[in-house]
């Protein structure tokens, strides 16, 4: 019970910091929070915008979750995640005739293949050269920024618009969104993150694969001495892991905006290790991990035109307090340590 | 402590030092004192708290409660410098020495000298004379009758000089009182014997030396007194020349218990090879010396007999088992062959590394290795229900305690997890049995259980492949004893020609 009690503990501690902070900008704190909880779940609106941003962060919190539980530290769903969504928006492009019930299934393949495959890189790196999945990983967020937005602005231009984004799919990928949101951008793809974090752990801890990938993860030499392939085992994982990142392109491109923007992730990819490690990578508990950033990141969003002292980069601070809180998970077991 | 003893205060007394690591009370209250001139031996198992109290007596940990008498004096250190300065010194268990250094390098390594026209310079400028150390060094050597080359790399010199480079530090430091822990664990049966004519001739000049150690043989053979310690008390004090080897033994476990396990002496049948290995060879990886990898090996092991490998610690036994485990590995095999024609159980070197998932569960900790055995494996989903009940059964049958599944492997003693991984890998009934220091580091209780199940399995029809430093374990059990030195076999021996004095010179590199 203590166990499950300490996550929320520090996110109530990260928020109650944040809010100190905007006390000092001169701001009612009560004021803040009343506006951050009306923002986030005021409206069906506001609800729904809560759950398209979750949403994202369900699939790259499972990324993390699963890379981490084959003891490799995945920086690389930011990466994944955008080549999983440009690869989805290119099937709709390149094949644009291909009727509805087919088509997104496709796109959905293709989303999952791209971030598998970018996934997988640094998997085979780790298994075969041995080099760092955090370098790695990271470097191949770079090399992904860099290679989408060259196919955006060249290949795939959106010659009617001046942003950044490529054309639009055909009509049969677009996924109907729910209507009970008044319009927020609510797909079937937060249906399918639900069910990919169930998939998840029935894989992870009811099946051998799954126990191969968490022995390799808690012990690598037993689970060479035990007969796994350890090095397969690695690099399966990153696959999975980045096919996972890569289905945030499902909600992004085939159930809201069509087609593939520039910069439409604000960094899914690096709060997903924020979701994973508040839910110490449990499924179920990023499914809440997701909820709760989702619902900052949309009630943040709101304090900078609902206040008068908090601006977007103290509303970052905030948010930024609140992961801070929940990665400092040495200073709990410091703080008990000085108690006893 | 003996107000009649015409004697003069002990070298050190112990008083009611307690030592706490978290919930854990490592040492509690412990007592007893320690008699100029004498070898102390102070004994007990894993965990008993050996460790912990010498490293109060060198400084490393402060006490919490209690104090510590140097020569009639009570002393408190804040680092292990002060006991230095006190008089105190203590070789490790794994020496404190830099490879590529000479010996003298190391001696003087820490306090080194310089000549006294260098004074003007800072201290870490002034340049090191070394005619004054090796003056001092000379005449220790000759006084005690050692005989060290000073200029040598001590990586070059084998183990027990490397020892004796330490006890010599220890002495130009002017230590009065040393500390050796495990002394013995690195060492051929041979350098054992000469380490202790050392150690008697440094006693008989009055230095005063304590032992850390679990082997009675040495207690028996080499103290003068001697103190048992349990569970973080002392559990008695004994005149050695007192006592026998069973009431030691007794006071370490606190219960009756036999010390010989008695392997069957009468030839026994054997049936088909169950470990084939031809002409084995690893070379070493460029840059590193070659002493430590293995020769051309050959060797097999056939169902029904115990075959073991003797040796003393790093002359090739642990390449010899990742061989074995992963023979098409180019990093672990570069030439020969190694056949398997039986199903493989195995009992890892070190079980934490490679048996164990320490913070996974114990049914998942019994599935490791297992996992794609048919009554566990389902269409690509593990049977959870058949692992529990396997497990319960299991940690039934071999005595793992606690008897919670839900207890994390990390949580088990030594003893225990031992136990677990016997169950898991006997539980297949393999055909051939790999065990690697199958007792390092288990309490003696569960040292009889361990022999007397790998004879089980003997008897059972497994061919079994025993890795140990333990000579006593290898002879006791073994019905071949296969002796390695620096990654070649040494010798050969059949049980009809056990000879203790033939093997402790093959394993020491003596034809």
């Amino acid at each position: 019970m203590k166990k499950h009690l300490q996550p929320l503990l520090a996110v109530m501690l990260g928020l109650a910091a944040g809010l100190c902070i905007t006390a000092i900008a001169g701001e009612n704190p009560l004021h803040v929070l009343k506006v951050l909880v009306t923002s986030a779940f005021g409206s069906r609106y506001d609800l729904g915008m809560t759950l398209f941003y979750s949403t994202p962060l369900i699939f790259t919190g499972l990324s993390v979750a699963m890379a981490f539980h084959a003891g490799l530290f995945n920086i690389g769903a930011e990466g994944q995640l955008l080549l999983g969504a440009l690869a989805g928006a290119a099937t709709g492009i390149l094949l644009p005739g291909v009727p509805w019930p087919i088509a997104p299934f496709i796109a959905a393949c293709a989303c999952i293949m791209a971030g598998a495959a970018w996934g997988a890189i640094p998997g085979w790196l780790r298994a075969r050269r041995g080099s760092h999945e955090v370098i790695v990983t990271i470097m191949l967020n770079f090399v992904a920024a860099g290679l989408t937005s060259w196919v955006t602005l060249y290949l795939l231009p959106n010659p009617e618009s001046q942003n950044p984004e490529t054309r639009h799919v055909g009509p049969g990928y677009l996924v109907s969104q729910f209507g009970f949101f008044d319009g927020a951008p609510v797909s079937a793809a937060f249906i399918i993150a639900i069910i990919a974090a169930g998939l998840v752990w029935l894989f992870l801890w009811r099946t051998t694969a799954g126990f191969e990938i968490r022995a390799t993860g808690q012990n690598e030499h037993a689970a060479r001495a035990a007969g796994v392939n350890v090095g397969r085992t690695r690099i399966f994982a990153m696959m999975l892991a980045g096919g996972l990142a890569g289905m945030v392109g499902i909600g992004e491109v085939l159930g809201n905006a069509g087609k593939f923007k520039m910069g439409f992730s604000p960094e899914y990819g690096f709060t997903g290790i924020a979701v994973a490690l508040l839910a110490r990578n449990k499924p179920g508990g990023i499914i809440l991990a997701a909820l709760l950033f989702g619902a900052l990141h949309k009630g943040t969003a709101a304090l900078d035109f609902e206040t008068e002292h908090v601006t977007r980069e103290l509303s970052m601070v905030l948010q930024a307090l609140v992961l801070l809180s929940v990665c400092a998970d040495g200073l709990w077991t410091w703080l008990k340590k000085g108690r006893s | 402590m003996t107000p009649e003893s015409p004697r003069p205060a002990p070298a050190v007394e112990l008083r009611g030092l307690t030592k706490i690591f978290g919930s854990l009370k490592a040492n509690d209250n412990i007592s007893f004192d320690i008699l100029h001139g004498s070898i102390h031996g102070v004994v007990g198992e894993n965990g008993a708290g050996k460790s912990t109290v010498m490293k109060m007596l060198y400084g490393i940990y402060k006490p919490d409660a209690g104090e510590i008498l140097v020569n009639g004096r009570s002393r408190r250190w804040n680092s292990p410098e002060d006991a230095i300065n006190a008089g105190i010194g203590m070789v490790h268990q794994h020496f404190m020495l830099a490879g590529p250094y000479t010996a003298l390098e190391n001696i003087l390594l820490g306090d080194e000298p310089c000549a006294k026209s260098t004074g003007w310079l800072p201290r870490a400028l002034r340049p090191v004379a070394t005619s004054g150390a090796r003056l001092k060094l000379g005449g220790l050597m000759r006084k005690y009758g050692m005989d060290i080359k000073l200029d040598t790399p001590v990586e070059n010199l084998p183990v027990g000089t490397q020892q004796r480079i330490e006890i010599l530090k220890l002495l130009y430091r002017n230590a009065d009182i040393l500390i050796l822990d495990e002394p013995t664990a690195v060492l051929a049966p041979q350098e054992t014997m000469e380490l202790f004519a050392n150690l008697k001739k440094l006693r008989d000049e009055g230095k005063t030396i304590i032992i850390i150690t679990h082997k009675l043989k040495e207690v028996m053979g080499f103290t003068d007194r001697v103190t048992v310690l349990r569970g973080g008390r002392v559990a008695g004090g004994r005149e050695t020349a007192q006592t026998s080897a069973d009431e030691i033994a007794c006071l370490m476990v606190g219960r009756k218990i036999s010390i010989e396990t008695g392997g069957e002496k009468r030839n026994r049948s054997t049936g088909g090879s169950v470990l084939d290995i031809k002409n084995l060879s690893l070379l070493p990886r460029g840059g590193q010396s070659s002493r430590h990898r293995l020769k051309n090996i050959s060797l097999n092991v056939k169902s029904g007999e115990i075959v073991g490998i003797a040796g003393v610690e790093g002359n090739g036994q642990s390449e010899l088992l990742q061989a074995i485990l992963h023979p098409h590995d180019k990093s672990c095999v570069s030439d020969g062959a190694v056949a398997i024609h039986a199903s493989m159980g195995l009992i890892p070197e070190d079980r934490h590394k490679e048996g164990l998932l320490l913070e996974r569960p114990l049914d998942e900790n019994f599935l490791l290795g297992q996992q794609h055995r048919d009554i566990f494996y389902n269409r690509g989903f593990v049977r959870y229900p058949a692992l529990r009940k396997s497990t319960r059964e299991a940690m039934e049958t071999y005595d793992v305690r606690p008897r919670r599944i839900e207890a994390t492997a990390g949580e088990l003693s030594g003893g225990n997890q031992q136990k677990l991984i016997i169950a898991r890998e006997m539980d297949r009934i393999p055909g051939l049995v790999i065990a690697a220091q199958p007792t390092r580091g288990v309490d003696i209780g569960a040292i009889e259980f361990i022999h007397a199940e790998l004879l089980r399995a003997r008897d059972r029809g497994a061919g079994i492949l025993l890795i140990s430093s333990e000579l006593d374990e290898i002879m006791n059990l073994s019905d071949r004893i296969i002796v390695l030195y620096e990654g070649e076999v040494a010798g050969t021996f059949t049980r009809d020609g056990y000879n203790e004095r033939e093997i402790g010179l093959c394993m020491a590199g003596h034809q």
